[in-house]
């Protein structure tokens, strides 16, 4: 039996791996506001972007609530360091073209589509509250993107060829998704995570499905060196932080 | 690709048991495209609970030069408005 402070110490981290996740890849998603191939994408993007920068204030609220230090959401999304983000590294690649842009979403859609829809039976009340919005959003957010990633892989060979480039370049990252460590593995035995290696079969048959209508060729698997979640990033993350951050850090505490 | 994806139309229902309405139009390359763009772009404020989307080029379009024949004609028969009916007191509009 685990005493009570370390039951936090797990709980905030793996809700905070979460918001982080929510938060890094909104972000990201944000950079196409305006420069989407043409107007009804940029809608369609932008709203994207917002569930994810959505979920990612109510994940990071609750996580902070778990921690119970007297942090806020902002202090979490906008006050701590390169080293203190938890994402996956997927999440923070740069937008790179159209094509990229989609294989990610695919990939991360997926993903969340299955995570969230397995959180809405969490033991943590909030968690699952929030998993219950959330996979809606998801569910539709994977239409998008596999809609878009079996046009564009069924499509012209250009479109074919920029989408199977994406693929190979992104398929080294999804080993991080299921690497379950110990906060994993504390998360689910206690009731309050996923089951990792479920979600890994479930994710692979899903994408493959899209693949194969995609007419794209799975890559090999890959191992993946560095890892998010231990605060380790790629040189684009401090990039992104410091355009997401420099506003809050410069001017402390400012209310508009 | 051609310059421009198709034009579509869209039609919201706001709340079950009103008629769709038309609120705008879009393009996309498909019907399920459309569908989504129709969603993104007309439905973010909870505007709708049904969608519907036609190809622009399938809806028939009365003609401003044909107005007289159309529609003034219709002009002096007020008869046909149900508006000449006493209605019993008792009967709760």
């Amino acid at each position: 039996m685990l005493a009570e402070s370390s039951i936090e110490a797990w709980q905030f981290k793996y809700v905070l791996r979460l918001g982080d996740n929510a938060l890094i890849l909104g972000q990201r998603l944000s950079e196409w506001c305006g420069h989407s191939p043409f107007v009804e994408e940029d809608v369609a993007m932008a709203n994207t972007a917002l569930d994810h920068i959505g979920r990612a204030r109510m994940l990071l609220t609750h996580a902070a609530d778990l921690e119970g230090d007297g942090r806020s959401e902002d202090d979490l999304a906008y006050l701590r360091n390169e080293r203190q983000f938890t994402n996956f590294l997927l999440c923070e690649l740069p937008i790179d073209d159209f094509a990229f842009t989609i294989v990610r979403q695919v990939l991360l859609d997926a993903y969340h589509y299955l995570l969230y829809d397995a959180l809405q039976q969490s033991n943590d009340a909030t968690l699952a509250a929030i998993a219950a919005k959330v996979v809606k959003e998801s569910t539709y957010h994977l239409r998008h993107s596999s809609e878009w990633l079996i046009r564009l892989g069924d499509g012209t060979k250009e479109s074919q060829q920029r989408a199977q480039i994406a693929l190979n370049k992104q398929w080294r990252f999804i080993s991080e998704f299921f690497h379950a460590d110990e906060v994993d593995h504390a998360a689910f035995s206690n009731g309050i995570g996923a089951d990792v290696a479920k979600l890994e079969r479930q994710w692979r048959i899903e994408i493959e499905l899209i693949l194969n209508k995609a007419t794209l060729k799975q890559p090999e698997d890959a191992p993946l060196a560095a890892s998010g979640r231990a605060g380790l990033h790629t040189e684009h993350m401090g990039f992104l932080l410091a355009e997401m951050q420099s506003v809050p850090r410069a001017y402390p505490g400012l209310e508009w | 690709m051609s310059k421009h994806l198709p034009l579509w139309e869209v039609f919201l229902r706001s709340r079950r048991g009103l008629e769709h309405k038309h609120v705008g139009s879009l393009h996309a390359a498909d019907p399920e495209q459309a569908m989504q763009y129709a969603r993104d772009v007309y439905t973010r404020r909870q505007e709708g609970c049904s969608i519907w989307v036609v190809q622009a080029i399938d809806i028939h379009a009365s003609q401003e030069i044909e107005g007289a024949a159309f529609f003034d004609p219709a002009e002096d028969k007020v008869y046909r408005h149900a508006s000449f009916y006493d209605v019993p007191e008792d009967l709760k509009l």
